[in-house]
């Protein structure tokens, strides 16, 4: 959503009601972030190093969080069953390996490959959140983890065939982790890269994010756009105003369907590894964090908030192992990641007006 | 009677409703044993009453109310429930406040079950203690045998037919030791009239045991059947109190709904004599609370059609079933094509507009701002504020057009806002309704159904909001069916009235008719 | 009605009502002849696993029967006891009184962390689930914290063989060997071939009668009152946030003493992940006993650890069998897990939708009826 109807505030409320709006929580990440990156240069880290990986972890990530946007837009709430399109990348992915692609092609195909599968497993999901209103929550987060154990199955039993994904010569399905430098890794990060000294931007990546959530933001100028904007913010309305509320849930839930698929890809490109089996279990919770972290809520998200979002969370996530290593020698990372990202999403849930529609 | 101190004396109550008068200067007794039914149109003042009486959170949180209440002869305060009921006064609401899944002796011993103290409790304290099933048992058979109805105490609440529930609360209030006044809220609505018999029965039975009853109620001949007096409320004022045995049916009606001011009817054009524009035809509609069981009517083109009559009688389920928000069968034929059911969307594409009764649930986009609520189905319906791009594939909003026409609409209804990128929430009930009209106006309809216009919103808004509605019928001829509770509100815009009464019309008047028979007509088929 | 279709619709509500409970035994039922182990082995088996996990499970039926849903919370008792466990085996104390120690110890840490939870949860009303879920999550990385930096730098831990290497944190791994079965041992008797840990099965039982009296209680019944229905509940003066808070307590509480129990059996103790999966496994357990989100009973907990568990145990075997690989079986097991609570899940929703919207249709219903007289 753009920022052109934001409230305006009045006169009286100033800067503490700006400071409200945007939450405890946000704040004190946002200063600690700025903290961690004053303190880096004193504890022997190189400063552009940093900034590096901060923006490599943008460019995986960020596709990621742009999927939850459709879905919070449309009243069906934080995404948490973001592996199921997960799924159908990893599928788009093996396939395109499988077929023998390499390379740009092998990117390609993945998101074509992934793409029928995205679009069927998002209106089977979209169909069965609708049946269920007001309990998408905690259903989408078990539809998440039963699709996810049902491929764990699947993974073994596919007829998989390609030596650099399959287990040796016992044939029995694929690896847990495989690289795809020989097919896609890089694709994008690699594009443009532009290297000065320590800094690395990964310019085809965050071009790609950019074109991505450009897309995003102009369907929500259009006529369904404006739609799928009002069913969430109140489904009496829209259905009042002739809206088939129940079709334009279900366009949500494909769209963030396919974007979870098109994010995985984006990701495995910058991480250089395909990640199989159970890794995609503990995908949906950070990037459900990082737009809460951005300064969305249940039923409201822009782009503004998913890029500030993934900066903040990725930050939070790379700098202070960093920072805190050289600084006392001791590794939180795992720690702080999973007290800070479900601490927000606690946050967020126990807010009145961040859930209720 | 008359030596002893009464049980219940009101002095001069008042309350005020964010500036608005809702009682003014009530005075009321109740003596040992009273039934006194109380009866007025919707909005009379009859529940806000009770309210202070139950010392309900409403009243305390807009401010409490002026006035005493004196319960045999000593003033008592009363700020929450739990004082009315240490007061010995309880009362049966309409909702229903009852544990689903719980007998009905639990759910008439709730939360003051008999109980046995045991080693536990002892040690951890009053809460594990264990309930008494024996007692509890014993006091309830005793609560429903002080009622005179019998229901089955092990029966489970969700297996009861709806009267049982109500009997079942009754119980409740029977089954506290000190009750002396008991408040039913319209308890016969939701009875058979073989349980309403009943009930009246067992109002009789707590009246010989000394219980204090009011009685509130729209069927009058009930009042009339058990009551010992009567009181008639009006507009915040208590109009007349009359032992039941010398008034009839027609004068309480005539109390009701009686003005001392009659409208001027002196500049009212004629009633149109133009054809049909819409038939409905044996229309039901299943709005909880406002059910419509067989409604004929014929809208004259180019007229305003007032409907009316008391809540909960189906007037509201009308246009909310034509328009397609809940279930509805028959047939309603509009412009001479039929129109089907329970499609929102095809009423709108033959520019039908519907401002509901309902703002802040189905009327406005709360979060969002103003140029979103006033464009929204325009542009959805019309294909309205759109930009074609790339010959059609892509419809771009048109940002710049919305902010014109929401510009144009704030002018011409004097909507009073920061501008058209203000939050609807932040604006006040009338100009929150003025953004509804302005929404409908956005159609361009042809036929306009507006419910309650004028609820909950200042003298000046209402005025403005009725006015804008008569210059759009004049102006652009459009039909407008108006739907609301006030019958003197119906009678200054509208042509016509029809007045709804158990789920079907009564009949229809002449605006200019005496209020009096506007007043038969709502109580006739009362249910 | 004949009374054909009467009985006939019965049946349909009773396979409608235990469809997940039908569904395992069929699963089991296909299992037993492919997989061949002998009923003594499988007996043992069920026997071993039922003394196991009860306990755990039985701490899930109180928040139930407040209203609040499947706990997931529970995790955060079953961190206590580990927590608890640590402490123990620090200082040695092994054996029978190590096992009590252990449970005295975790009581107090279960009940700040179950009152936490449940300030949290009476925040977050209507999204008791998810939020309970997100909370384990949020809990498992304070304690890591703890135990993985704060014990042994901070809070002091006394011997070198369960700390890292690196001087503080435990190890990944904790030796329970030396209560392994402690309590399971004591009174066992073996009835043909079957090995029955009778102390144990005493405390389960005795549990059961804790839990049938509770609800007889005055506690018990505002419990039930308030799952029902909070505001009429708290128009009749329940005190319904505390009524919620303690249901959660209890049941945190009940959770540390039932993983005390769990690892007595297990006999080792893996420190950052035993507490993770548990709480899922239970709350599955439950629902193939045929519980739903607002209904559990005992017998619900002693049908679904015998389901569920001899499901576990049949499913690598099979997988191996029908596959040639042992792992699917394990996957398997585990989709199971889900798919069950995603279907406990969709089963609630739907029926709370169909009972909203039951009400109007008997109105319609009968308004047809009317219209049609009238047409």
């Amino acid at each position: 959503m753009s920022d052109n109807h934001r409230p305006v505030p009045s006169a009286g409320d100033g800067i503490r009601g700006a400071l409200r709006e945007f939450g405890l929580p946000r704040i004190i990440i946002a200063a600690f972030l700025l903290l961690m990156f004053i303190i880096a240069p004193f504890t022997g880290v190189n400063f552009w190093s940093q900034i590096t990986n901060v923006t490599n972890r943008f460019s995986w990530n960020a596709v990621l969080v742009l999927a939850m946007v459709p879905m919070v837009h449309s009243g069906c709430g934080l995404n948490f069953g973001l592996p199921v399109g997960i799924i159908a990348g990893l599928l788009g992915v093996t396939m395109s390996i499988e077929l023998g692609f390499t390379g740009l092609a092998s990117f390609v195909m993945a998101i074509v490959i992934a793409t029928p599968f995205a679009l069927m497993f998002g209106m089977a999901y979209g169909w069965l959140l609708n049946k269920i209103k007001g309990g998408e929550m905690m259903i989408a987060t078990y539809v998440g983890f039963s699709v996810v154990s049902f491929f764990c199955m699947m993974w073994l039993i596919l007829p998989y065939k390609k030596p650099d994904m399959a287990w040796g010569f016992e044939g029995t399905g694929l690896r847990t982790t495989f690289p795809v430098d020989r097919y896609f890794g890089g694709v994008l990060s690699n594009f443009l890269k532009i290297e000065i000294g320590k800094l690395v931007i990964p310019t085809g990546a965050l071009l790609f994010f950019a074109l991505l959530a450009f897309l995003m933001w102009a369907f929500l100028h259009t006529k369904t756009g404006t739609a799928m904007t009002a069913v969430g913010s109140n489904p009496t309305f829209a259905r009042a105003a002739g809206i088939n509320v129940d079709r334009i849930r279900m366009l949500s839930v494909v769209m963030s369907t396919w974007l979870a698929a098109v994010g995985i890809l984006v990701y495995e490109q910058g991480f250089g590894f395909v990640q199989l089996y159970n890794a995609p279990f503990n995908m949906a919770l950070p990037a459900v964090s990082a737009i809460l972290i951005g300064g969305a809520t249940a039923n409201k998200a822009s782009i503004t908030n998913v890029v500030i979002g993934t900066i903040l969370f990725q930050g939070i996530v790379t700098m202070t192992p960093t920072v805190m290593n050289g600084l006392i020698n001791l590794d939180i990372s795992e720690v702080l990641r999973v007290v800070v990202s479900n601490g927000m999403i606690l946050y967020a849930l126990t807010r009145k007006a961040e859930v209720t529609k | 009677m008359s030596n002893t101190t009464p049980l219940l004396q009101m002095k001069s109550i008042r309350k005020n409703f964010f500036g608005n008068q809702v009682l003014k200067d009530i005075n009321l007794t109740l003596n040992e044993g009273e039934v006194l039914g109380l009866v007025g149109e919707n909005g009379a003042g009859k529940s806000t009453l009770m309210k202070i009486l139950f010392g309900m959170n409403e009243i305390r949180e807009t401010g409490g109310y002026e006035g005493d209440i004196l319960m045999n002869g000593e003033k008592v305060t009363i700020g929450t429930s739990f004082d009315a009921l240490a007061h010995g006064i309880g009362m049966v609401h309409q909702e229903f406040s009852l544990i689903p899944g719980f007998t009905a002796t639990e759910n008439i011993l709730l939360n003051r079950e008999p109980q046995k103290k045991s080693i536990m409790s002892e040690v951890f304290g009053q809460r594990l203690n264990i309930t008494d099933r024996k007692k509890m048992d014993a006091a309830s058979a005793a609560a429903i045998d002080k009622m005179g109805v019998q229901i089955d105490g092990g029966m489970v609440i969700s297996d009861m037919p709806v009267g049982h529930k109500q009997f079942t609360e009754i119980a409740r209030e029977l089954s506290k030791d000190n009750l002396k006044l008991l408040i039913l809220d319209e308890p016969t609505a939701v009875l058979t009239e073989q349980e309403a018999l009943a009930l009246l029965d067992s109002i009789r039975a707590m009246s010989r045991r000394g219980i204090a009853v009011i009685f509130i109620t729209h069927r009058l001949q009930e009042i009339l059947d058990v009551c010992d007096t009567v009181a008639v409320m009006r507009d915040g004022v208590l109009v007349q109190r009359i032992p039941a045995a010398e008034t009839s049916i027609p004068e309480i009606t005539r109390w009701m709904v009686g003005r001392n001011i009659d409208t001027d009817h002196s500049g009212r054009r004629p009633v149109p004599e133009t054809e049909p524009i819409m038939t409905i035809e044996h229309l039901w509609v299943d709005m909880p609370g406002e059910t419509v069981r067989d409604v004929n009517l014929e809208v004259r083109r180019g007229e305003i059609l007032g409907i009316g009559g008391l809540a909960g009688q189906g007037k509201l389920g009308i246009p909310n079933g034509i328009m397609g928000l809940y279930a509805s069968g028959g047939s309603v034929t509009f412009d001479g094509e039929s129109i089907p059911l329970n499609q929102p969307r095809r009423c709108l594409d033959r520019q039908l507009a519907f401002v509901s009764e309902d703002r802040r649930g189905v009327g406005l986009l709360l979060h969002e701002s103003l140029e979103w609520n006033i464009s929204f189905p325009a542009m959805q319906i019309h294909d309205k504020f759109l930009r074609s791009l790339l010959g059609g594939l892509i419809k771009w909003r048109d940002d710049r057009a919305i902010q014109e026409v929401t510009r144009k609409y704030i002018d011409e209804l004097q909507i009073r806002c920061t501008g058209p990128r203000q939050k609807a929430k932040e604006l006040s009930g009338g100009n929150q309704q003025k953004i509804c009209l302005a929404k409908a106006f956005a159609l361009e309809p042809k036929f306009l159904f507006v419910s309650e216009p004028t609820r909950g919103i200042d003298v000046g808004a209402k005025a403005l909001v009725l006015q804008a509605l008569e210059k759009f019928n004049r102006e652009s001829g459009v039909t407008i069916v108006m739907i609301s509770s006030e019958l003197e509100e119906l009678r200054s815009v509208c042509d016509r009235i029809a007045i709804v009464s158990g789920g079907r019309i009564a009949g229809i008047l002449p605006a200019v008719e005496s209020s009096e028979r506007f007043g038969e007509l709502m109580v006739s088929q009362v249910i | 009605m004949s009374n054909r279709s009467f009985s006939g619709r019965k049946a349909a509500h009773f396979l409608s009502s235990n469809s997940v409970p039908i569904m395992f035994i069929l699963i089991i039922a296909v299992c037993i002849p492919i997989v061949g182990f002998s009923p003594a082995f499988l007996l043992n088996e069920i026997v071993t696993r039922l003394s196991r996990n009860a306990f755990l499970i039985l701490s899930l039926l109180i928040p139930i029967m407040a209203g609040m849903g499947l706990n997931f919370g529970m995790t955060l008792g079953a961190m206590a006891a580990e927590i608890a466990l640590i402490f123990t085996s620090d200082w040695q104390i092994w054996g029978i009184p190590g096992i009590v120690l252990a449970m005295i110890i975790s009581i107090p840490i279960s009940a700040v962390l179950g009152l936490l939870c449940g300030k949290i949860l009476n925040a977050a009303r209507g999204r008791e689930m998810i939020t309970s879920y997100i909370i384990s999550f949020f809990m498992n990385g304070v304690y890591q914290l703890i135990v993985l930096y704060m014990m042994g730098s901070i809070i002091p831990i006394l011997h070198n063989n369960i700390k890292l290497p690196r001087g503080y944190g435990i190890r990944s791994s904790v030796d329970l060997t030396r209560i392994r079965k402690a309590l399971d041992n004591v009174l066992a008797v073996n009835i043909g071939g079957v090995r029955i840990p009778l102390l144990t099965i005493l405390i389960i039982v005795l549990m059961c009668l804790i839990i049938v009296w509770f609800r007889r209680t005055k506690l018990g019944q505002d419990m039930r009152a308030v799952g029902q229905d909070m505001e009429v509940a708290r128009a009749a003066g329940i005190n319904v946030e505390r009524t919620r808070l303690i249901s959660i307590v209890i049941s945190t509480v009940l959770a540390g003493i039932g993983m005390v129990i769990y690892l007595q059996n297990m006999g080792d103790m893996a420190t950052y992940s035993s507490h993770s999966q548990i709480g899922m496994f239970c709350i599955a357990a439950l629902l193939v006993g045929g519980a739903s989100v607002d209904k559990a009973s005992i017998g619900n907990v002693f049908l679904g650890v015998i389901l569920f568990h001899t499901m576990f145990i049949l499913a690598p075997a099979a997988g191996a069998r029908i596959t040639g690989n042992e792992v699917i079986g394990e996957y398997f097991r585990v989709f199971v897990s889900y798919g069950v609570i995603t279907v406990a899940l969709i089963m609630y929703e739907t029926k709370k939708r169909r009972e909203k919207a039951g009400i109007g249709e008997q109105l319609a219903a009968a308004q047809r009826e009317e219209g049609k007289a009238h047409a």
